[in-house]
């Protein structure tokens, strides 16, 4: 199985394995062609086909120009509310749960270990359990339909993912190191920025990633608690597909959708690695 | 200070979580009100017909789509272990999906699959005309079209596993069994693949998890149609709360979807308990 020799069965392993990636690719690939095709063209055609000529109009489009709902304003300004909820919450929410993670791993007190495990149970429970309440939390401080308010529910949800990935980074320092700086008359804080922090940033690379594709790629509290001028860009491309249903702008589209992954997919290429890892961590606790 | 973030999350998840359950006894209807209704709420979300076919979706859905995205990640796993030039490059375009909004893939699946649109014109444009791919519309075949999305974009994720547990198989053990003439496919299958119970758990139960609380995938790909042949209970939960204000029964739909999802974790944590045990005392 582990040799390198050339064989029959090399190539039919070699003819899978660009198969499959061929199809994985496919999708990609069909977007990426349509965003350069015209409206026209593709209602001529179909879906899959490659540009007669280069439609890079529709990217303009898409940008600034597509109407959703009476503003004629493209993808903008809902990419531009994506990046101020999903920036400062992957920002608070890693923060947050560094602090978590260390407490829970390093400072220790009575009942880490019950609230340790209550936190991580927050992985597992659905979003739908926790709706109404954000509904009705969200009206009473006044947050509904605001960016701020995503962050907020971003912020404290993921600290279910962010304390879990720090925790279980921490565990692995020297307990000794932290009783030395104690006995030194070092307190939580102080040992925290001087320690921990020096030694994190492995982990908070995961943690940022982890954190900004979900919170970027997140769709359900989008469009439950904004509206409008307010939502999301994953809430605005339903919204556009709703609002061109009758008359189809599928190469706008197409340019919008990928306008809309390229955040996430550019993490991705730059920090595939650590997107992996963070995959593994959520997974094998 | 330091228990700010902690108890922040762990308060939200219980007093949040306690409040649905409430809720979910109570008549509230636009706005949350107190009251006792007992299962009312139940009995009406589990008699409609709306939760009946949504919960058919979901056993039918989940069991299909964990099956196929264990499999189809543990072949890719299993191809990609086999050394392979641009092994790196490979893993990467398998996994790509997952970078990706549910919202994103669910869109571009939607065009692919749409008969007049996609993949079906594709084929009648090149000239074989009775070809027929109309899942999309198809009220028995739809929920089959998010099954293909899903799978699309999460066995990556399996794979990611598989890969990672295939790399810990002990060398030396593989090189003996070798050396003892065994071939590949019996080396797999006696030896490595046996190692990887542990792994397949962990896939099942988190392709599981993400099964029953789908909802993006579904909304941008078939909005639950055509007409509620693919209703999930994310979506049952989200129309009743949102859509009919039925805050009560939106309510209860969602504690029925934990407790499904309890059925799924509940022996999950079992077993790890027992493992662990296992573990400390071996």
């Amino acid at each position: 199985m582990r040799d390198r020799t050339f064989a029959p069965s090399r190539v039919l392993i070699y003819l899978i394995v660009l198969l499959i990636a061929a199809a994985w690719l496919a999708p990609l690939v069909v977007v990426v062609l349509n965003s350069l095709r015209t409206n026209e063209e593709i209602a001529q055609a179909s879906m899959i086909g490659w540009p007669k000529q280069w439609a890079w109009s529709n990217y303009v489009t898409a940008w600034s120009g597509f109407c959703v709902a009476e503003t004629c304003a493209g993808i903008r300004p809902y990419m531009l509310n994506s990046a101020l909820v999903t920036i400062p919450a992957t920002i608070f929410s890693t923060m947050l749960g560094a602090v978590a993670g260390y407490a829970v791993s390093l400072w220790r007190f009575r009942g880490d270990n019950w609230i340790y495990g209550i936190v991580t149970l927050g992985l597992f429970l659905p979003q739908q359990m926790r709706l109404l309440p954000w509904t009705i939390v969200l009206r009473d401080i006044g947050l509904i339909n605001t960016l701020a308010g995503l962050v907020l529910i971003h912020t404290i949800q993921g600290l279910s993912f962010t304390t879990l990935f720090c925790r279980n980074y921490y565990v692995a320092i020297p307990h000794e190191l932290i009783r030395a700086a104690r006995i030194d008359g070092a307190g939580f804080f102080r040992i925290f920025w001087r320690i921990i922090m020096p030694l994190s940033p492995p982990i908070l690379i995961v943690t940022v990633i982890w954190q900004f594709t979900h919170i970027w790629n997140e769709f359900l509290y989008g469009v439950t608690f904004t509206s409008g001028q307010q939502q999301p860009v994953t809430a605005a491309l339903i919204a556009l597909s709703a609002a061109v249903a009758d008359i189809p702008q599928h190469g706008v589209q197409s340019a919008a959708v990928i306008i809309a992954a390229l955040p996430t997919l550019l993490i991705y290429v730059l920090g595939g690695r650590y997107f992996v890892r963070g995959l593994t961590a959520g997974a094998v606790k | 200070m330091i228990w700010v973030p902690l108890l922040l999350s762990a308060a939200h998840l219980v007093s949040f979580s306690l409040w649905t359950i409430w809720i979910s006894f109570t008549p509230s209807t636009l706005i949350p009100v107190s009251g006792w209704v007992g299962l009312r709420n139940y009995t009406a979300v589990a008699a409609s017909r709306n939760w009946q076919i949504a919960f058919d979706n979901l056993l039918l859905f989940g069991c299909a789509f964990v099956l196929l995205s264990v499999v189809t990640g543990l072949i890719l796993a299993i191809l990609l272990d086999q050394r392979i030039r641009g092994e790196n490059l490979l893993r990467s375009v398998f996994l790509y999906p997952l970078a990706v909004s549910f919202v994103v893939t669910g869109t571009v699946w939607s065009w692919l699959l749409n008969p007049g649109l996609g993949i079906q014109k594709l084929v009648h444009d090149l000239g074989w005309t009775s070809f027929k791919f109309d899942w999309l519309i198809d009220r028995d075949m739809a929920i089959w079209t998010i099954v293909i999305a899903a799978i699309w974009q999460s066995s990556g994720f399996a794979m990611a596993l598989f890969l990672a547990g295939l790399r810990s198989v002990d060398a030396d053990i593989v090189k003996a069994a070798q050396i003892d003439g065994a071939g590949p496919v019996r080396i797999y299958r006696r030896i490595i693949l046996p190692t990887l119970w542990p792994i397949t758990i962990t896939v099942v139960v988190v392709q599981l998890q993400f099964a029953i609380s789908a909802f993006d995938l579904v909304r941008a790909l078939t909005n639950g149609g055509p007409g509620i042949a693919t209703q999930l209970p994310a979506l049952v939960v989200y129309d009743l709360m949102f859509q009919r204000s039925l805050l009560g029964r939106g309510a209860a739909a969602a504690v029925l979807m934990l407790l499904i999802l309890l059925a799924v974790l509940l022996p999950y944590a079992a077993w790890r308990y027992v493992q662990q045990r296992r573990a400390v005392h071996a």
